[in-house]
């Protein structure tokens, strides 16, 4: 007989000796738990930013956060109720939605029909465009700042919400077609063309078509996007818009007051429910298989 | 309904690349057309310039009267059955089959009823709103029946629909589709390499090689007069056996064709059908018979002049009948491009080439023969049922 393990026919597992099963669950063992640690560290920092918005602010000179956990009674919504009442950060926080919304509606919809073009349609100097477009993923953008700040004073944005808006679809743009391009090729071409037997024109196939499948890709790119121009400081600083967005208003509480943890705190966590909100409702769109039942 | 007629069509790719040269073709009326042919033949091509998919580079295609060249794909009044089905993942069933009303805006009551009946037709309406993913191989075929056949359009052009069926769905769904086509009567073009679904679907058949319409026929006709070498070879299963000869004349102007050291006598009759046969006396040709032309002497008697003996080197039983390949003592240097696109094609011809002075001959006997790998095996031949073919073309001497 050979000498080959016997094998579990429904499962197909192979028999391992004792030593090996052990060694392999303990080897899952140890994974999850560095796992765990690691989650665990990652997230110390945000959970002890929460902990401090919520102390009362006379608390901070006597020791860290981690004291309030043994002392619950230090624990206080008055931050918060502070902050909300300051309009300089709840104006801000609106102007960052003003600049983050539009930033990222516009790169997600023009992203998707150039992705389109350069996936499926054809057109002279098709290859050298993409090409082109994919070359500007390096240009870094400080190197773009102080023309871009000369157009914009000669074009009359200086200082408004558009500029910043504009600058973060400009350079959001590269990436989004490049990712998007890559993924509706993927999308077979016997589809398409079904599409267009069945009578669809280019618009059609890409509203019913393209961009529902696209879906998880689109997701992604929203969610990146997002996040890039929410949590931007730099493009805010140097556009210097009238209505300054959270970051803006949140870096200038650092310099006016020094360490004004009260709201400091509570300010950065509001600034981060947003975009993590935004992460978990785009979740649903992150399905394996979309194509699944297409073809084949 | 629509005729649709190619005249000299021609297709040639950017790159230089020619995929199907000077196609001409009428189709009536209702017909079930059927392109067939080995890989890379052209027929996708030819199908796909007719749905408008593939630009047209030579010639002229119209459906009904009208000249559709330049017509996008959407106005041809045409639909198609991909070869991967090409269902929208995310749409139902329901929306799947709708699509096409629904683009052109065709009222909701209405496209709800085009679809139910279309399903009821298939047997889908169980299934109408599940989407593709939840629906086994046979049942997305039919989904995609189902969006041809909703928009009731002129022609129907199917692109190699089965091939991702297992064997016995290919079967089922084979005969569905030819009833669908009674039923309708709408004509249609089928794109197979298969040649069991070219036969029985076809009204006529249309056999392909390296972009060139090689012989159009109804399949009967297509069996018995193959028109070329390569016809012969491609349709039937098991293919033809080619031999080569040469041809004798008596002095009673009796024919008969030398096989290696073997003679054949050829039947009065059979001259009287291919006169042609004349030309060439004393010069080499291709004989060829059909496996079912060949039995077992042993079950008949010996007939004189009409045998021929070979080994038995693989014996299959198929039930019905015994499937004998045998090895006959005949060499044979064919160079024929014919035979050589043949060979590419299957497998199972390259086995049928001749090699070290042996040509292989299938043969169908009566599963009553008795023969076993080993034997000498005395053939009889319907020798009223040769083909022969002229060796430098590859042309078929003398139409039936």
């Amino acid at each position: 007989m050979s000498a080959a393990p016997p094998s579990d026919i429904v499962t197909g597992a192979i028999n391992r000796g004792f030593a090996a099963r052990a060694s392999a669950r303990l080897g899952g063992g140890v994974l999850r738990l560095v796992l765990i640690v690691v989650a665990l560290l990652w997230l110390l920092p945000t959970f002890g930013l929460l902990v401090e918005s919520l102390r009362d602010p006379a608390q901070f000179a006597n020791g860290g956060w981690w004291n309030a956990i043994s002392h619950p009674a230090q624990l206080t919504t008055g931050n918060y109720t502070a902050l909300l009442k300051n309009h300089a950060i709840t104006g801000s926080f609106f102007n960052t939605i003003k600049i983050t919304v539009p930033a990222t509606v516009a790169v997600v919809l023009i992203g998707s029909a150039a992705g389109y073009a350069f996936a499926w349609l054809e057109f002279p100097g098709r290859d050298w465009l993409f090409l082109l477009i994919v070359a500007m993923l390096v240009i870094p953008i400080q190197i773009a700042f102080v023309p871009v700040v000369k157009l914009f004073g000669s074009a009359g944005l200086t200082g408004s919400i558009l500029s910043v808006i504009l600058f973060h679809v400009a350079f959001g743009l590269p990436f989004a077609i490049f990712l998007l391009r890559n993924f509706f090729a993927g999308i077979p071409r016997d589809l398409l063309e079904a599409a267009r037997m069945d009578g669809a024109r280019e618009g059609r196939i890409f509203f019913r078509i393209v961009l529902p499948l696209g879906l998880p890709a689109i997701a992604s790119l929203g969610i990146f996007q997002f996040l890039w121009v929410w949590n931007d400081l730099l493009v805010a600083l140097i556009f210097q818009p009238k209505s300054e967005p959270l970051t803006f208003a949140l870096a200038s509480q650092t310099r006016q007051f020094g360490s004004s943890i009260d709201v400091l705190a509570p300010g950065a966590f509001l600034s981060l429910i947003v975009p993590l909100a935004v992460f978990l409702g785009f979740q649903r769109f992150f399905v394996q298989g979309v194509m699944a039942g297409s073809v084949k | 309904m629509a005729t649709m007629a190619l005249s000299h069509v021609g297709k040639v790719y950017e790159d230089g690349t020619r995929a199907v040269t000077d196609l001409s073709l009428d189709i009536v009326d209702g017909e079930f057309l059927v392109f067939v042919g080995p890989s890379g033949c052209g027929k996708t091509t030819a199908l796909r310039m007719v749905a408008g998919l593939e630009t047209i580079s030579e010639g002229e295609v119209r459906i009904g009267s009208r000249l559709v060249n330049d017509v996008p794909p959407r106005d041809r009044d045409v639909a198609m059955v991909f070869q991967s089905y090409a269902l929208y993942p995310h749409l139902s069933v329901r929306d799947n089959i709708g699509f096409g009303l629904q683009l052109r805006k065709m009222a909701k009551v209405e496209r709800s009823n085009r679809v139910e009946a279309a399903a009821q037709v298939l047997g889908l309406t169980e299934y109408l709103d599940r989407k593709p993913r939840n629906l086994s191989g046979g049942q997305r075929q039919r989904v995609a029946m189902g969006r041809a056949i909703v928009r009731q359009p002129q022609a129907f052009l199917m692109d190699e629909p089965l091939s991702n069926l297992d064997a016995k769905l290919r079967v089922q769904m084979r005969a569905e589709i030819g009833r669908l086509q009674r039923d309708l009567a709408v004509t249609t073009i089928y794109v197979t390499h298969d040649q069991t679904e070219a036969m029985t679907l076809g009204h006529r058949v249309a056999v392909m090689k390296k972009g060139v319409l090689q012989q159009v026929a109804p399949p009967q006709e297509l069996y018995d007069s193959p028109v070329n070498l390569f016809v012969a070879g491609f349709i039937g299963s098991p293919a033809m056996n080619l031999l080569s000869g040469t041809l004798r004349r008596d002095e009673s102007n009796d024919y008969s064709v030398d096989l290696g050291a073997q003679t054949l006598d050829l039947p009065a009759a059979l001259l009287r059908r291919r006169p042609e046969l004349a030309r060439f006396v004393d010069q080499p040709i291709f004989v060829g018979i059909r496996p079912e032309d060949i039995d077992d002497v042993a079950l008949d008697g010996p007939i004189p002049g009409r045998t021929l003996v070979g080994c038995a080197e693989l014996v299959e039983p198929l039930g019905s009948d015994l499937v004998v390949h045998l090895g006959v003592d005949l060499p044979g240097a064919w160079n024929n491009d014919d035979l050589d696109e043949l060979a590419r094609d299957t497998e199972a011809t390259i086995s049928r080439l001749p090699s070290q002075g042996r040509t292989a001959v299938v043969a169908r006997f009566s599963p009553r023969s008795a023969v076993a790998v080993g034997d000498l095996v005395t053939m009889a031949l319907d020798t009223e049922r040769l083909h022969f073919f002229e060796p430098s073309t590859g042309l078929s001497v003398g139409a039936l």
